[in-house]
């Protein structure tokens, strides 16, 4: 079916603003998202999975320059025993980063033209696989002109996170990154996320879990408020295997964080969470889709928001449980504490089953502070916005336990806690 | 210490009296008990002196060491000396107990002008005192009530008020769903609480909780109202007797 005209005449001026990078192994790949993307085109306000979020400042030609973020304050994860890969403005930074070197992972660049097989059968694979049945055109054009991105062939126990750190120095940039991370049989990693990227930050990151290895990651999005950004994870697990993905979002005009996950090996788990913190001109997307074609996996997606002066907050989720895909035990919940009557929460939960043995449960809430909490701590002698800021994080508190290693989970509520003060002036 | 006069109070929402003109004092050093049957008014008179919303008073007045409770937020009650240990007490999931009984301590100190407790005073503290209510270290470190059982939450609650060290206590059932010996545990952390500067006020439907903290004075409340006044010898006689004959005096 061909594209309605305007569709088609925005898809085409934001491809004309890129150029495909110079690049061996990847070119086919490239080639055939470039073919993908103009097949879709980009995503539209009609279209029915961009209902909540407005496109438009994602796919328009140029990124609507944002304001540089600098406080000066200790960065989230600072003083971490980690490796760290730097990107300003989507562009390694081979100074500012350690030697990539760790046992346990071999390292590239995208942008290095050398042959990579591993990768070559990896990149843009995913992402091609996670357009059906719901379409992410930001990610076809993110595979077809990425300039960037680290790839990571993980072949053991990696005993410290890799942590990728992304700066915003220019405030008309736009960065496309896009990373693979392949984990072999009985391989496990964690990665870190965190920083700005860029005025406008398009990222791709796929990730193979093969057979019992396991894939951690957490993110931290934020603080720096004008910055947009498209973020897609795009995963597929082998048999006994583990991937946990937990995002923190404070603050943003803009932020739609992808997450398409397909389970492919019998006894995998997926966990999917985020806590996000907004106030005023927020905007905060979780589209998540997770599809079970496996025996006896268990899936969670755990999110919570907490908004206030006018800030919208969006959860999408789907559980897709494949024919055959018996003893699927899947969980989704999406919750909102809307701190006044200006904010709003758009919950679009889903549930798809093909079989008959499956334990699938969904909820999501809106609600306001817990009167009861409230008062029970003000009882103790804690000021009324005291009590309030440890209730939020009681009630991003099941969000962050999906947060597997216990530093890190401090480490996130230290930053929420951080933030919560930071308003109370 | 605390002195209420004629306290009456209703329903924010409906328009229920459930107060209807309660008189009480509890001196400095006594323990006074409140019984009655369900639906008397008992724990809205700790919810209302302690400053829950959701409630009117239509009339009289109560006062901590003279000060007027009624005029101040739930907070400054706390820090004024008046402690509630919950029936139900709430689960804060994510907040740490040590976290959250420090904030507590130093929210008050702070409020009263005081200095805060440091780390290592706190620690020692805390340490101390939930050794001798038999709160282990792991509990301490778990969130607030949550996946607490009965009796361990209540213990947590007297546990709090021994780091508090209020002025008043008011404890609304604390006996409710307690076994003899998780009772007995709670009711000694209480005596050991028991001091010539310090209030009680017990709320209970039984005489059980008041064979380990001996009340100085026992009231009955019945339909908003205290109707009689006595020594510990009317927790018996309601434990032989019921109320029945009581409110069929007081008719």
């Amino acid at each position: 079916m061909a594209l309605p005209q305007p569709k088609l005449d925005a898809t085409e001026a934001r491809i004309a603003a890129l150029s495909l990078p110079e690049s061996g192994w990847s070119a086919p790949a490239r080639a055939s998202a470039l073919a993908r993307l103009r097949g879709m085109g980009l995503p539209g306000a009609r279209d029915e999975y961009w209902k909540y979020t407005r496109p438009e400042t994602l796919t328009a030609p140029a990124a609507p320059k944002a304001a540089l973020f600098e406080t000066g304050e200790r960065l989230v994860f600072d003083g971490m025993d980690r490796l760290k890969i730097v990107f300003v403005d989507g562009v390694f930074d081979a100074e500012a980063s350690d030697p990539l070197a760790l046992e346990g992972v071999e390292f590239a660049r995208l942008a290095d033209s050398a042959d990579i097989h591993w990768a070559q059968d990896l990149y843009g694979t995913l992402e091609e696989a996670g357009q059906t049945p719901v379409e992410r055109p930001l990610a076809a054009l993110n595979t077809a002109f990425a300039s960037d991105g680290i790839l990571m062939r993980v072949t053991g126990r990696v005993l410290k996170p890799v942590s990728l750190i992304y700066y915003h120095k220019s405030d008309a940039s736009d960065a496309i990154l896009h990373h693979v991370i392949k984990v072999e049989e009985g391989g496990d990693i964690t990665v870190l996320e965190n920083g700005p990227a860029a005025a406008r930050f398009n990222k791709v990151m796929e990730v193979e879990v093969a057979d019992k290895a396991g894939f951690h990651h957490v993110r931290a999005q934020g603080r720096d408020h004008e910055r947009r950004a498209a973020t897609h994870i795009f995963a597929r697990l082998g048999t006994e295997s583990t991937f946990k993905t937990f995002t923190l979002t404070m603050n943003g005009v803009l932020t739609r964080n992808e997450c398409v996950i397909e389970l492919t090996g019998d006894d995998a788990v997926c966990h999917v969470a985020g806590a996000c913190m907004g106030d005023g001109d927020f905007h905060h997307d979780d589209t998540v889709f997770i599809t079970h074609d496996a025996v006896n996996c268990e899936s969670r997606q755990v999110f919570k928001k907490v908004l206030r002066n006018g800030a919208t907050g969006v959860f999408q989720g789907k559980i897709l449980v494949k024919p055959g895909a018996q003893k699927t035990d899947g969980y989704q919940i999406s919750q909102s504490l809307l701190l006044d009557g200006d904010s709003q929460f758009l919950a679009k939960p889903e549930l798809e089953i093909y079989a008959d043995d499956v334990a699938c449960s969904h909820g999501s809430t809106s609600g306001a502070i817990d009167e009861e909490g409230l008062f029970y701590l003000r009882a103790r002698g804690l000021p009324r916005g005291i009590a309030e800021d440890l209730l939020t994080i009681a009630f991003i508190a099941e969000a962050v336990q999906e947060i597997e290693d216990e530093a890190l989970q401090e480490e996130i509520v230290g930053r929420v806690e951080a933030w919560l003060t930071r308003r109370r002036g | 210490m605390l002195e209420i006069k004629n306290l009456q109070v209703k329903l924010e929402e409906e328009d229920k009296q459930i107060l209807k003109g309660v008189d009480l004092t509890v001196e400095a050093g006594k323990v006074h008990a409140i019984m009655g049957p369900n639906g008397s008014g008992k724990s809205t008179l700790s919810y209302v002196l302690s400053g829950k919303d959701g409630y009117e008073v239509t009339g009289g007045e109560a006062s901590l060491d003279g000060a007027d409770l009624l005029e101040m937020e739930p907070e400054e009650r706390a820090a004024a000396g008046l402690f509630l240990a919950f029936q139900y007490p709430v689960e804060i999931p994510g907040v740490g107990n040590m976290t959250f009984l420090r904030t507590a301590v130093n929210s008050q100190r702070k409020a009263r002008g005081e200095e805060e407790m440091s780390s290592t005073e706190f620690l020692k503290t805390v340490r101390e005192k939930a050794k001798s209510l038999k709160i282990d270290a792991e509990m301490l470190k778990r969130p607030v009530n949550v996946g607490f059982s009965g009796g361990e939450k209540k213990r947590n609650e007297i546990l709090q008020m021994a780091m508090l060290e209020p002025k008043m206590c008011i404890l609304d059932e604390t006996d409710s769903g307690l076994d003899v010996d998780a009772m007995k545990l709670v009711a000694d952390g209480v005596n050991a609480l028991r001091s010539e500067g310090r209030g009680f006020l017990v709320i209970t439907h039984y005489q059980r909780l008041l064979d380990h903290i001996k009340p100085d004075v026992v009231h009955i409340m019945y339909d908003g109202r205290i109707i009689k006044t006595g020594g510990p010898e009317l927790a018996l006689e309601v434990e032989n007797e019921g109320y029945a004959h009581l409110i069929e005096e007081e008719a």
